[in-house]
């Protein structure tokens, strides 16, 4: 009897607000204290392969985010029904499916762009940040908290590799979304090769570290 | 339960099952539209080395209206079916997978690029050519005059060519008008190519060679080298579009 009781007073319990305090910390917290590459280390090599110049990286932070809310989306909604023991494989299926449905999408839609994202946008797939965020917490937690877990992630990995690619072509190409800046100013600019290669991407991600930590005070323990 | 070798084995099924099935659902309904997509990307490209493509000219009208096309092979005879006795489209021959073959075997696809007034007149001749630049694979479009003899444009794409250096072979336009009015066969008649030199010094050059691109010779290099053998390949081809012509006059 006493169990009954306990049932009904979680269901007349007030439900949460859509936006509440915890769920809008979802998001706001791997945008900066939480963020998947730069505290967590996570999707480095896409961050480093892709970032050379903008355009191809905000397609690949479109699929990024699209393959992490969907994924964390499906896998929550059946995480209830999912074997412990094939649990892995299962999500590595979803984010297959998700990340299969990107790149065949793209294909028909922007050709040109799948010529250059080519293989990376299948390496999605192994982008640490997707297993994680599945494994970590759409296999524990509720559809709409996985789905804003997702977005807030998938914000978190775009907005940092957005801020690569931004510095990689203004100093590596000169330019900002093709857009030849020091040649429409006539400033005589030498483009800076370090910027072009993966080196490039290291050295702004590391500086892009270094200042968000020393702000956040966080340290590795 | 939720544990056993059966639900297992039946989850394992019905995942499959569903994530195979809106996979395969996709292609299907996506096939047509990127068939359409690759097609206007291939004759973007070989329409880009005798135009300049803008986005709202009309690529497949123009194609269907002023390219003829056929497949050769290393002798310069045309090929009409492939082994497997189905009619040669050239615009499907992959040249990227031909390229693996020794030219002997390779098929070689030729674009005429016919008169806008009288289409029996080849305005140009449009070469595929294929090879490797300093980090991944290059490949472009070749367009030889009526009498094979200048080119009349060049476009190239790469797959990853540095960014700014070599990358300049598809970005910067200036490079692929150095090539326009270049010759390919010296006074005695031989076919030299057109070389691209090292180093970017603006100085006037012969007819066989353009300028370099500051940075990225070793991506000039494969150029070269791309050029050269691909105008060896249909060597013989041009050799019988002479004949003929003078036969013809």
């Amino acid at each position: 009897m006493s169990t009954e009781v306990a049932e009904e007073k979680v269901v007349e319990k007030k439900s949460e607000d859509l936006f509440s305090k915890r769920r809008k910390k979802l998001i706001s917290d791997p945008l900066n204290e939480d963020n998947p590459i730069t505290i967590q280390v996570l999707g480095i090599c896409s961050a480093l392969a892709i970032t050379i110049k903008m355009e191809p990286t905000i397609i690949m932070s479109l699929a990024v985010i699209f393959t992490l809310v969907f994924s964390n989306l499906l896998i929550s909604l059946l995480r209830n029904y999912i074997p412990n023991r094939i649990r892995i494989i299962v999500q590595l299926a979803v984010v297959a499916l998700f990340v299969t449905l990107v790149s065949e999408f793209l294909k028909a839609f922007n050709y040109p762009m799948y010529k250059v994202l080519g293989a990376f946008v299948g390496l999605i797939i192994t982008n640490c940040i997707v297993m994680g965020r599945l494994e970590a917490f759409a296999m524990g937690n509720k559809p709409y908290d996985s789905v804003l877990d997702g977005l807030g992630s998938g914000l978190g990995y775009s907005w940092i590799i957005l801020a690569v690619a931004f510095f990689r072509e203004f100093l590596g190409s000169g330019s900002i979304l093709n857009f030849k800046v020091f040649e429409a100013l006539s400033i005589p600019y030498v483009n800076n090769g370090l910027m072009v290669d993966s080196i490039g991407a290291f050295m702004i991600l590391a500086i892009i570290i270094w200042i968000q930590r020393s702000k956040t005070g966080y340290v590795e323990h | 339960m939720r544990q056993s070798n059966s639900y297992i084995i039946i989850f394992t099924l019905i995942t499959t099952v569903f994530v195979g099935g809106t996979l395969a659902v996709t292609s299907i309904l996506l096939g047509p539209r990127q068939a359409m997509s690759i097609e206007y990307d291939t004759k973007s490209q070989i329409l880009g080395a005798v135009m300049n493509i803008t986005e709202k000219d009309d690529v497949l009208g123009i194609y269907d209206k002023r390219i003829k096309s056929l497949v050769v092979n290393y002798k310069g005879e045309e090929v009409k079916t492939d082994s497997k006795g189905q009619p040669l489209i050239a615009e499907k021959v992959d040249v990227a997978k031909n390229y693996k073959l020794k030219p002997e075997e390779r098929l070689f696809p030729v674009f005429k690029y016919t008169n806008e007034q009288d289409s029996t007149q080849v305005d140009a001749y449009i070469l595929p050519v294929y090879g490797n630049g300093l980090w991944d694979r290059i490949w472009g479009f070749m367009a030889l005059d009526n009498k094979l003899e200048t080119v009349q444009g060049v476009s190239f794409g790469h797959k990853a060519e540095t960014p700014g250096l070599g990358a300049r072979i598809s970005d910067d336009p200036v490079i692929s008008e150095r090539y326009v009015g270049k010759k390919i066969y010296n006074d005695k008649g031989e076919l030299v190519s057109v070389d691209m030199v090292k180093g970017e010094k603006g100085a006037p050059l012969d007819e066989h060679h353009v300028d370099g691109m500051s940075g990225a010779t070793m991506t000039g290099n494969g150029v070269n080298k791309m050029l050269k053998e691909y105008l060896a390949c249909y060597e013989s081809y041009f050799e019988k579009v002479k004949s003929q012509n003078v036969a013809g006059l």
